[in-house]
């Protein structure tokens, strides 16, 4: 039997295991048929033109996460921002962990998809959020839908500032020899309320994980967000992550993608505008080596008159990498005195690495600014010879251009540990030393 | 120290030096001059190491070692810097953390551990003082946004770092006022000592006002065409480089 039928075939048991009475039943009916309709996207879609998950899906996976399988903190502490206090909600092989986690309901609610969907006090916000932004067209966004049972549930009150950042972070142990993991992720910001989240997927040993995780974010009016993906898996795990975003007036949302690990990646971000005055940001660094592929689908939905987004997204590929970026910048005709701006620079180390960008303008507004930029190039050895004859060795020098260029990136980084963190995880993954703290 | 002899070179398959003779000790100072495109700029990039340079034909060795097979680090290990026309700009990387990186990368290279944090303090401080650099300057971002000026002052503040035997000094008076000249040309006078050696790449005699060299070589297509005292320069400056083409 082929992994996609098993999906279909297994959803009843599933239904049964985890109670059909639930509330978004129906939305998981709704969203298994669109799956059976359109079965897992291929390459003769425009959008995963340049990205095959046939290496993931011919092949099967277990569905079903198990009971908890409890891993000791010292093992993971590394995967933690343990170095300041946070909200955490842990899961381990898609089965929440509350050893490791540290929830709330003390002024904001930091707690589990699997209680918010069953508990009635949470039954308003599942209603009037739950799926409303996500594309329930789109066959992997539909196929989490679908198996909707766990994942993150946050909502920040009016005026309520989170005071810790959140980690959501998923383990995977190779406990089941391939997973295949639903997190499904929602998160309401109301007026004028603030969150720092930082999410990450980590499998701890070599197995084949695929996590097809979808986020629905909603920040309301005047709201701030500030939101890192740290992706730096290892090369045997596979994640699509979709992200919905949809923003109010005067709402500020920001997502930083650092992708620096993974077999197959796929970061679809979605950002949409509900009122004037909002400001987007998303940026990313990707470094990739060996046969790691990473995809970066943005979109950014300007549907009211003067916001504002910005794209940056640089990458680094070397050995046999692939990188993708295609992002679209939508401008309906209402929406004036846009100010949209895109900008992918890439740098390709060796001959057998590629990197394919597309930039997607449409525009049907006429009073509008929007650029965008995409540059493709290598190290320039008159920079290298520069650092060399300074007595820094090749591959030291390498890594500081490296470095040099992927920087300006963690410029709009909030959080000073997750700036410490990523630089830290550059100069390992460049295989330098830097000897400071870069 | 440095024994240049009938040096071949080429770029891009282009060939840029075609005799080159140049024999420096310690304790001298060489200043080579000549004309635009005459090649002095890829001369200082051969003894430095720029791999995009080959050196066809000749031989060019430093303190009896030929240099022909040796990385530009391993140069610079061994004591040889050039301070460059156009330095590069390294976002995100602080000029202390960089110098830092150059001296403790050198130190690794002869087997010494990491030099102690409060010893390369002072000696930062020291050096600075030296070129009258402020240390907000210290915690910029290397050559990022620097005046013209201001890059060639931090070349000398990191050779004065680094304290190489052989500086080659290529234009480094170019985009200097007078002021910023004195300054340069000040540290690199404390600098000199009888076991080092300097070589001035210059398009003017000005510079030669302020460091004195002991030997002029003029440079004219690839070729070193004269060599004598700092008398040399004056000539050059009264007469221009016509005399020499002419000559040529």
């Amino acid at each position: 039997m082929k992994f996609q039928e098993k999906l279909l075939y297994s959803h009843i048991a599933f239904e049964e295991l985890f109670d059909v009475s639930n509330p978004i039943h129906e939305k998981r009916l709704k969203a298994l048929k669109v799956f059976e309709k359109k079965g897992f996207p291929s390459r003769k879609d425009e959008a995963w033109k340049y990205t095959s998950l046939n290496s993931l899906i011919n092949r099967d996976y277990a569905l079903f996460p198990k009971k908890e399988t409890p891993i000791e903190l010292k093992k993971v502490k590394k995967f933690f921002l343990y170095e300041i206090d946070t909200y955490k909600i842990i899961f381990i092989d898609g089965v929440y962990s509350p050893f490791l986690s540290d929830t709330t309901h003390d002024g904001l609610d930091v707690c589990l998809m699997s209680a918010a969907l069953s508990k009635f006090k949470y039954r308003k916000i599942i209603e009037r959020y739950f799926g409303n932004i996500s594309d329930n067209k789109d066959s992997l966004t539909a196929l989490n839908t679908s198996y909707t049972r766990e994942g993150a549930y946050i909502y920040v009150p009016k005026n309520v500032v989170a005071e810790k950042p959140i980690e959501i972070i998923h383990f995977s142990t190779g406990k089941e020899q391939a997973i295949w993991l639903h997190p499904r992720n929602l998160i309401v910001l109301d007026t004028n309320s603030q969150a720092q989240i930082i999410e990450r997927h980590q499998s701890l040993k070599s197995h084949e994980v695929v996590t097809n995780s979808v986020t629905e974010i909603f920040t309301n009016k005047d709201a701030l967000l500030d939101y890192y993906k740290i992706q730096n898996d290892l090369t045997s795990s596979s994640l699509i992550d979709n992200t919905y975003i949809s923003q109010e007036k005067n709402s500020t949302a920001s997502v930083h993608t650092f992708s620096l690990g993974g077999k197959i990646v796929r970061n679809n971000l979605n950002f949409f505008h509900t009122g004037e005055r909002i400001n987007s940001t998303l940026k990313g660094i990707t470094i990739l080596d060996g046969d790691q592929h990473v995809d970066h689908y943005t979109l950014v939905k300007h549907s009211q008159p003067n916001c504002e987004s910005f794209q940056e997204y640089k990458g680094i590929f070397s050995e046999k990498s692939k990188g993708v970026f295609n992002g679209k910048i939508f401008v309906e005709s209402i929406a004036q005195k846009t100010n949209a701006f895109q900008q992918s620079n890439n740098l390709l180390l060796d001959d057998l690495a590629t990197v394919n960008t597309k930039p997607q303008l449409e525009i049907f507004a006429d009073d509008v600014k929007c650029s965008h930029g995409c540059t493709i190039g290598q190290l320039d050895n008159d920079a290298l010879f520069y650092l060399r004859s300074r007595g820094v060795p090749k591959k030291e020098a390498k890594a500081l251009l490296t470095y040099a260029f992927a920087n300006n990136i963690l410029d709009g980084v909030q959080l000073p540990i997750i700036k410490k963190r990523i630089k830290s995880l550059i100069s390992k993954k460049l295989g330098v030393n830097l000897g400071f703290d870069l | 120290m440095l024994k240049i002899k009938n040096l071949s070179a080429k770029v891009d398959g282009k060939t840029i030096l075609k005799g080159i003779n140049l024999e420096v000790k310690p304790g001298e100072v060489h200043a080579i001059m000549g004309p635009n495109g005459s090649g002095k700029s890829t001369l200082a990039s051969v003894i430095a190491g720029h791999e995009d340079y080959e050196v066809i034909k000749g031989s060019m060795s430093y303190q009896g070692e030929d240099l022909s097979e040796m990385d530009p680090e391993s140069r610079s290990h061994k004591g040889i810097f050039l301070s460059f026309q156009y330095p590069v700009e390294i976002p995100g990387v602080s000029v202390t953390n960089f110098v830092k990186t150059a001296i403790n990368a050198s130190r690794k290279a002869q087997g010494f551990d990491d030099m102690p944090a409060n010893e390369m303090l002072k000696k930062i401080r020291e050096k600075a003082d030296l070129f009258d650099i402020d240390s907000r300057f210290l915690s910029r971002s290397l050559n990022e946004g620097f005046s013209g000026g201001e890059k060639k002052r931090n070349e000398i503040f990191q050779m004065a770092m680094i304290e190489p035997k052989l500086a080659v000094l290529d234009e480094t008076d170019s985009g200097l006022d007078i002021d910023a000249l004195k300054v340069v040309a000040n540290g690199v006078n404390k600098f000199r000592n009888k076991d080092n050696a300097i070589i001035v790449i210059t398009h003017y005699q000005r510079l030669l006002e302020y460091i004195v060299p002991d030997f002029v070589h003029v440079i004219f297509e690839g070729k070193t065409v004269k060599s004598g005292s700092k008398e040399l320069a004056m000539d050059l400056e009264s007469k221009g480089y016509d005399w020499i083409k002419e000559k040529n």
